[in-house]
């Protein structure tokens, strides 16, 4: 009886479908039905993607500081000539844009240093996490932990712990040590801009690696054992070739997440001291937003700029990927 | 049929009501409470003016600077706005002149600040705005500090430079963090930097603002930094032209002077309390001159409003005698209005503390030089304000030397006065 109903009612939904597709089929022939399917999807990524990305090029190419197109003259690559005006591009100091090439220099070090030293951690907690070890679900969970938090909520408690009376200043001076401004000193406040960030994006990676892992046959292990190779070895020629994949997939998301890091570091330094931590998104906001005149065709070329080293980053990973795919 | 006539009738009626209707946006920001208390004052202007309604949409200071001109830009944004960036939002204001019933009232009593938005293509007598709060830069001790030290406190008149050696002394003597304190901005900036010689404009009105006198203060000011009368975490705590005061320090009594303005006064009354006793300085002065910098905030319309007529009579109402007083009593703020500071303020529910720093710094704004007016009401004075910062910054954190940096900064200016 009940399975009765239940088909009774399966066919009831199909043909309320059925005759609609069967229409739209005739109408713009099986080949092309595939479109009429694709169009919202479609629209919206062309509007929301695209159109912006359009735009992008035109703000870009034209000057002033009114955002209206009519009100914006024609510049040509008057904004790019502008950013790359530099008698050295090591030295920002001989730079037309001095602080736009600080933010490139700060910028570079703090995905090598970041994305680095991430992987790292996270490759070391992620082979811990997937061992036998107690209270495994509870490390897991915690590790996660920060990745659910807002980027502000993070920077927020950091600055409470960093500030000249926080939290760690207070203990160590309770344990007989000197204090430091963390967030003063140029070099200590990178530090700790890539530790936050490290802190906060870790758990995400681990989970992925941790997936890797565990996607791993068991098998190929036991044979390794029955063979007498040492761990270690295990590691190296078992381990970290079969992980590659994964890895290149974490390289590249962690590559263009911290490219594009900003909240957590404007909360936490607001880019200082002076331009110390002052990375190429907040070089962008600050001219495009926080500073007078608003130059909203400068910050345009320099987002496009980065756009394109993202671009052959990505490309030159994804080069990388398929490489070992073929290798494979 | 009765039915139908009666629902139709009834939607004719609700249609020609909002139609009428002039629903007006007002984007607030506040220091202390002017936004609930001009909502309390714009209803009593509601009950008068039936058909007129203000909807006071109160947000951070962040976006007046940021949103709001944005919003303004492409056309949007609300009909009334409390601001204090008027020559960067000249080109978006109404002028109401044309829709006040006495506009020569108003010139009488706000003629100064009136001028501050007339300012690009804006009419030389229009009535763009009404600045319901004066302010004026100036400096707060803690009076307890110095009690404690044992230090006498510098006299009224007295230089920086006093002030620093006093504050060192008595920072030294009772063991707090900081000397001395000055608001991340270039508008805290002018006032000592006029002190020390700066003229910021040319006799043609061009700015021009690295000059010897600019120069001195700052070699000054970085130096304060490296031998730490100045607390680093205020310039050195942010990026950019961010904005940061040291308010929290001077209320955590872990500062001894602090320089920063009148708008902080209500703020010190309520949070400080009876936690320590603290004066206003008023102006302090340099080598040179004994000025602070002028501002204010003020209520401006907007010129895509659909309802001018209706934002005219706002800010007429906003401008009234009585209406002001009823403002500046609960807010604690200076009055703009001539005739109100020639009547005084009767401050409602305030502390010796506060009614003594009120005097200070409204006796202070007269003596404030020309040229301190000339650059509040300066077209491109945010440029200034926020490309100080960020360069004299990069200076005291080590980035660029004090030469490199002033070269900059007179580039910075040169590339935002070109735009």
């Amino acid at each position: 009886m009940l399975k009765a109903t239940a088909t009774q009612l399966y066919d009831g939904a199909f043909n309320l479908f059925e005759r609609p597709m069967l229409a739209l089929q005739r109408l713009f022939g099986q080949s092309r039905i595939a479109w009429v399917f694709l169009l919202p999807n479609l629209l919206i990524f062309g509007l929301f993607t695209f159109l912006p990305i359009i735009l992008n090029f035109v703000f870009a190419t034209t000057g002033g500081d009114r955002i209206l197109l009519d009100d914006r003259p024609f510049v040509g690559a008057e904004h790019f000539a502008s950013l790359l005006d530099c008698e050295s591009y090591f030295d920002p100091n001989s730079c037309h844009r001095d602080l736009f090439w600080r933010a490139v220099g700060n910028t570079g070090w703090f995905v090598l240093m970041q994305v680095g030293f991430m992987i790292l951690f996270s490759l070391i907690t992620a082979l811990i996490l997937n061992r036998d070890i107690v209270l495994r679900g509870f490390f897991r969970a915690v590790f996660f932990y920060p990745v659910l938090l807002s980027p502000v909520v993070v920077a927020l408690i950091w600055k409470w712990i960093l500030q000249r009376n926080g939290v760690l200043n207070a203990g160590l001076e309770g344990a007989g040590f000197g204090t430091i401004n963390w967030l003063l000193e140029a070099d200590w406040a990178f530090f700790w801009v890539v530790f936050v960030s490290i802190w906060c994006n870790m758990g995400f990676y681990v989970l992925i690696l941790l997936a890797g892992l565990q996607s791993i046959p068991t098998d190929v292990y036991e044979a390794a054992e029955m063979d007498g190779t040492p761990r270690w070895r295990s590691l190296l020629r078992i381990t970290l070739p079969l992980l590659m994949p994964t890895m290149l997939v974490v390289m590249v998301l962690s590559v263009i997440r911290a490219v594009q890091a900003f909240d957590e570091i404007y909360v936490l330094t607001g880019g200082g001291p002076g331009s110390a931590t002052t990375l190429l998104i907040q070089y962008i906001y600050d001219v495009g937003f926080a500073t007078r005149p608003r130059l909203y065709g400068l910050a345009a070329a320099a987002s496009l700029l980065m756009a394109g080293v993202l671009f052959v980053l990505t490309m030159m990973q994804l080069a990388a990927t398929r490489k070992q795919s073929g290798d494979n | 049929m009765k039915t139908t006539l009666t629902t139709t009738a009834l939607g004719l009626i609700l249609a020609a009501g909002a139609a009428g209707a002039q629903d007006l946006r007002f984007m607030c920001y506040q220091d202390g409470s002017e936004c609930a208390v001009w909502e309390e004052q714009l209803a009593a202007f509601e009950a008068d003016n039936p058909g007129i309604t203000v909807t006071v949409d109160e947000v951070p200071y962040a976006s007046i600077l940021e949103s709001l001109p944005v919003q303004l830009e492409v056309g949007e944004g609300p009909d009334l706005a409390r601001v204090t960036d008027y020559g960067g939002l000249a080109r978006y204001m109404l002028d109401v002149r044309p829709y006040v019933s006495d506009a020569a009232a108003i010139e009488a009593r706000y003629g100064q600040s009136l001028a501050w938005a007339r300012v690009g293509d804006n009419n030389a007598d229009g009535i763009y705005n009404i600045v319901d709060q004066l302010t004026a830069t100036g400096g707060f001790a803690n009076k307890t500090l110095f009690d404690q030290a044992g230090v006498e406190m510098p006299a009224p008149g007295s230089t920086f430079a006093e002030w620093a050696e006093a504050s060192r002394a008595v920072r030294d003597a009772v063991g707090v963090d900081f000397a001395m304190a000055l608001d991340r901005t270039g508008h805290r900036f002018a006032g000592p930097a006029m002190s020390y010689g700066a003229a910021y404009f040319d006799e043609n009105g061009d700015p021009i603002l690295v000059d010897d006198g600019f120069r001195n203060f700052a070699e000054q000011f970085v130096a304060w930094h490296e031998d730490g009368t100045m607390a680093r975490d205020v310039w050195a705590g942010a990026g950019g032209g961010t904005y940061q005061d040291a308010a929290a320090e001077f209320i955590n009594a872990n500062l001894v002077m602090y320089y920063s303005g009148s708008w902080q006064i209500g703020r010190f009354g309520r949070d400080i309390g009876d936690a320590f006793d603290w004066v206003a300085t008023g102006g302090i002065c340099g080598p040179e001159a004994c000025t602070g910098m002028p501002g204010g905030a003020g209520i401006v319309g907007f010129n895509h409003t659909e309802h001018p007529e209706a934002v005219g009579k706002v800010i007429e109402f906003m401008a009234r005698d009585d209406v002001q007083a009823a403002v500046l009593a609960q807010t604690r703020n200076i009055p703009a209005n001539s005739e109100l500071q020639a009547q005084g303020i009767d401050y409602q529910g305030v502390s010796d503390d506060v009614k003594a720093a009120l005097t200070v710094f409204a006796a202070s704004i007269p003596t404030f030089s020309d040229t301190a007016y000339q650059l509040q009401g300066y077209a491109n004075n945010r440029a200034i304000f926020t490309a100080t910062p960020a360069r004299l910054t990069q200076a005291i954190v080590g980035e660029l030397s004090l030469d490199d940096a002033l070269t900059r900064l007179d580039a910075d200016i040169a590339e935002a006065v070109a735009q």
